[in-house]
């Protein structure tokens, strides 16, 4: 026998294996390098910055107004809601949050809400498929398609919105709109219990998903988790509740928390939340005033309507400005937060009286919740690390903004 | 002694375009299946209901690049495909289709070879199997190759064992290992109703054998060989073109070939209520082919339903309760075997 074989020779070492940045289920481009014994993972560290594309950054040399875009490429499973926490940002730096019309606060709530349902219905959807269960997939997709018919119904575009403007909403919304969501709201419930139906109480998925990627409440909050993954571990945390935005604290709704912190924990609270999202969507469907303003009537940081721009001089040059100029906002510092469907998205803005920010952080809560799978998955095994990724629920484009 | 020849010659022929037709139908009709369960409507481009779309993907399949990984061990990469596709063909030799007919003045039987260890025959060729996984896990050198490679001996090892044990209730109340055999012991009734198929007698020998041979051919929800989410493909994450092509058919081969052989331990193999207007031999393929396709489809209902197992809940599943059922069945059956 060549030496080159000898068993004796031949040593025990931990096998490296580079998992992404390219690999079905890291949901875009996350690399993890796994040092495995076996299939055991003894250590798992999460590599970022495949999809960094510098929004911050790009932010300081932007008008305020040109920003919103840039939000939808953060997580853009759930666009409407990185758009919502700009603009509340934006807003509460000029002073101008209780300008904004009644109107325009329920249909930001009724987007948010819708993108909340839509953001969750790809996480369950890919979250199954990653642990093997292929239909679900397809059915989830099959009602995001609604969702998404709906934005395209109202703001042209189905993922990439840009539907939010600094003091309220661009348009009001189309006929028959409210009827398309009525029909999404009378099915969704039941569609909802279909996917529990395949999962919920089914043995293999429990076994993959019970004390897999335990995280206890003390970490979560020291990791700076939120959202689901916070709420898994027992932290009752959510920003709707906690520092109401918009119209929240009109809104009957609980904010769902279980306690084990495991992937099955965190599944339980996505599921009951797109529960509480419908609830919230029915209220705010009746409490929504019938007409009136979906803009603040503010000609200094809000565009002139349509017909004004072309058909009056002043309507006209106020656009020209606010479009090439910009408006100015006030020297100062804010941060204002939403509950974005992955968890706390917040934008903390520096203003030095310019008309583009100074600086714009944006407390991403992917980033913060991918923090935690080097503990989640310690001692798990390669498959665990799959669905932990997926039950963290990260969207790479927010990691990397 | 020509005609004998011709016969034999024949039948190698017929069974093994048999095989491959179904083999390649067997792809479309998943694919139809699992695209109904999924509210999609599946392969529909391709000639008169996507009727072609089984030959395209062959097309596409053997006129592909192979490529050759450049740190392989070239001649294991190569033989592996091999290794796996020609022992779950070969398995097919032994599977009755029917009763058989009279021609040319001899017998003829319904299938390659009337062997008396058909039984062991057939799991001894689903065992040469995972050679191939293992050196095409090895010779890849890839490290997810190489973990799918080790799932599945370990899989495929720990399964054949309990597969094997569902399947001697079987052969304690057939007394057999013939196939042929197994099946005319099949024959009757219970009351004059009850079909006498050893499903009923062997329940827990058959819940067993059914969760065996789904992990021994590797399919959902114990597909973890080649599990998509983890591994990417598995084992066979570096071949391309013929060699993919190789390990893709021997797979719905054994699907086909596993599903056979419980129609005909189980089931009763062709064994059925006459259908008038129909010769004997036909109608033994038609109920052969259509206990079969109850297999079939349960497989691809599986794989629309469930999750994928993890890796050592696999291993407990097998060692902790297949295996003492599969005991049990096995004790049961000879305390009754004693008592009649």
């Amino acid at each position: 026998m060549s030496s080159r074989y000898d068993v004796h020779e031949l040593k025990e070492q931990e096998m490296v294996l580079n998992m992404g940045p390219q690999h079905p289920s890291t949901h875009g481009v996350l690399r993890v390098m796994l040092h495995l014994e076996g299939e055991n993972i003894r250590k798992a560290t999460p590599y970022i910055g495949y999809l960094h594309r510098g929004t911050e950054k790009l932010a300081e040399v932007h008008k305020y107004y040109h920003i919103v875009p840039y939000t939808d490429r953060m997580d853009y499973l759930a666009a409407p809601s990185n758009n919502l926490g700009y603009v509340q940002a934006v807003e509460k730096l000029l002073g101008i949050e209780s300008d904004v019309p009644e109107r325009a606060r329920y249909m930001r709530v009724l987007m948010a809400e819708l993108a909340r349902i839509a953001s969750h219905l790809v996480w369950l959807g890919t979250h199954a498929l990653d642990i093997g269960a292929l239909s679900l997939f397809l059915y989830t997709f099959r009602e995001r398609e609604m969702i998404n018919d709906l934005f395209e119904k109202y703001c042209g575009a189905r993922l990439t919105t840009s539907m939010m403007r600094v003091g309220g909403m661009p348009a009001d919304l189309p006929d028959g709109w409210m009827e398309l969501l009525g029909d999404f709201l009378e099915i969704m419930p039941e569609r909802i219990q279909e996917y529990e139906n395949l999962l919920k109480n089914n043995p293999i998925w429990i076994r993959r998903t019970r004390g897999v990627g335990v995280i206890s409440a003390k970490d979560a909050v020291s990791y700076g988790l939120s959202g689901a993954c916070l709420r898994g571990s027992g932290v009752n945390y959510d920003v709707r509740k906690a520092r109401p935005y918009q119209v929240y604290d009109r809104f009957d709704f609980e904010v769902p928390v279980h306690t084990e912190g495991d992937v099955y924990a965190r599944y339980r609270v996505r599921v009951e939340e797109m529960r509480q999202s419908l609830r919230i969507l029915e209220q705010a469907v009746e409490q929504m005033p019938r007409d009136g303003r979906w803009i603040a009537d503010l000609p200094d940081y809000v565009l002139p309507s349509k017909v004004d721009t072309m058909t009056t001089i002043e309507g006209q040059t106020r656009h020209f400005v606010l479009i090439i100029h910009g408006f100015k906002a006030p020297p100062g510092e804010v941060y204002k937060a939403v509950e974005a469907p992955k968890g706390e998205l917040g934008y903390y803005i520096v203003s030095t009286g310019e008309t583009e920010p100074y600086r714009m952080h944006v407390r991403a809560p992917s980033y913060y919740n991918l923090a935690g799978l080097p503990q989640m998955s310690q001692n798990g095994l390669v498959a665990d690390i799959v669905a932990v990724i997926g039950s963290l629920d990260i969207v790479l484009g927010e990691v990397d903004r | 002694m020509l005609v004998d020849l011709l016969i034999i010659l024949g039948t190698i022929l017929l069974v093994f375009i048999a095989v491959l037709t179904g083999m390649a139908y067997l792809t479309y009709f998943e694919r139809k299946v699992l695209a109904r369960m999924q509210s999609r409507i599946g392969p529909n481009r391709t000639g008169p209901l996507g009727l072609l779309q089984p030959v395209a993907d062959g097309v596409k399949l053997l006129t592909k690049e192979g490529s050759l990984p450049a740190k392989a061990d070239k001649a294991v990469f190569l033989i592996a495909p091999v290794m796996v596709f020609v022992p779950a063909l070969l398995a097919w030799a032994a599977i009755p289709f029917g009763p058989g007919f009279t021609a040319f003045g001899r017998q003829i039987g319904m299938r390659i070879a009337d062997l008396n260890v058909g039984l062991i025959y057939i799991l001894a060729m689903g065992s040469i199997g995972v050679y191939g996984i293992v050196m095409a896990g090895w010779a890849s050198n890839n490290k997810y190759a190489l973990l799918g490679g080790l799932r599945s001996s370990a899989q495929v090892i720990s399964y054949e064992a309990t597969l094997g044990l569902s399947l001697i209730g079987v052969l304690l109340m057939a007394g057999s290992l013939n196939l042929s055999e197994i099946v005319a012991a099949q024959q009757g009734t219970y009351f004059g109703l009850i079909p006498r198929w050893f499903v009923l007698p062997q329940i827990l020998g058959f819940a067993v054998f059914l969760v065996s041979a789904i992990a021994e051919t590797n399919r959902p929800p114990f597909d973890l060989p080649e599990a998509e989410s983890e591994l990417v493909a598995g084992f066979h994450v570096e071949y391309g073109g013929f060699g993919f092509a190789m390990f893709f058919l021997a797979e719905y081969i054994s699907m086909l070939a596993i599903s056979a052989l419980a129609s005909t331990v189980f089931l009763g193999g062709w064994l059925g209520p006459s259908i008038p207007l129909l010769p004997d031999a036909l109608e033994g393929i038609f109920w052969f082919s259509a206990k079969m396709a109850i297999f079939i489809f349960f497989y691809f209902w599986l794989r629309a339903t469930l999750p994928r197992f993890r890796y050592d809940q696999l291993m407990s599943l097998c060692w902790k309760i297949m295996l003492p059922v599969a005991l049990l069945n096995i004790v049961l059956t000879g305390i009754i075997k004693l008592a009649l």
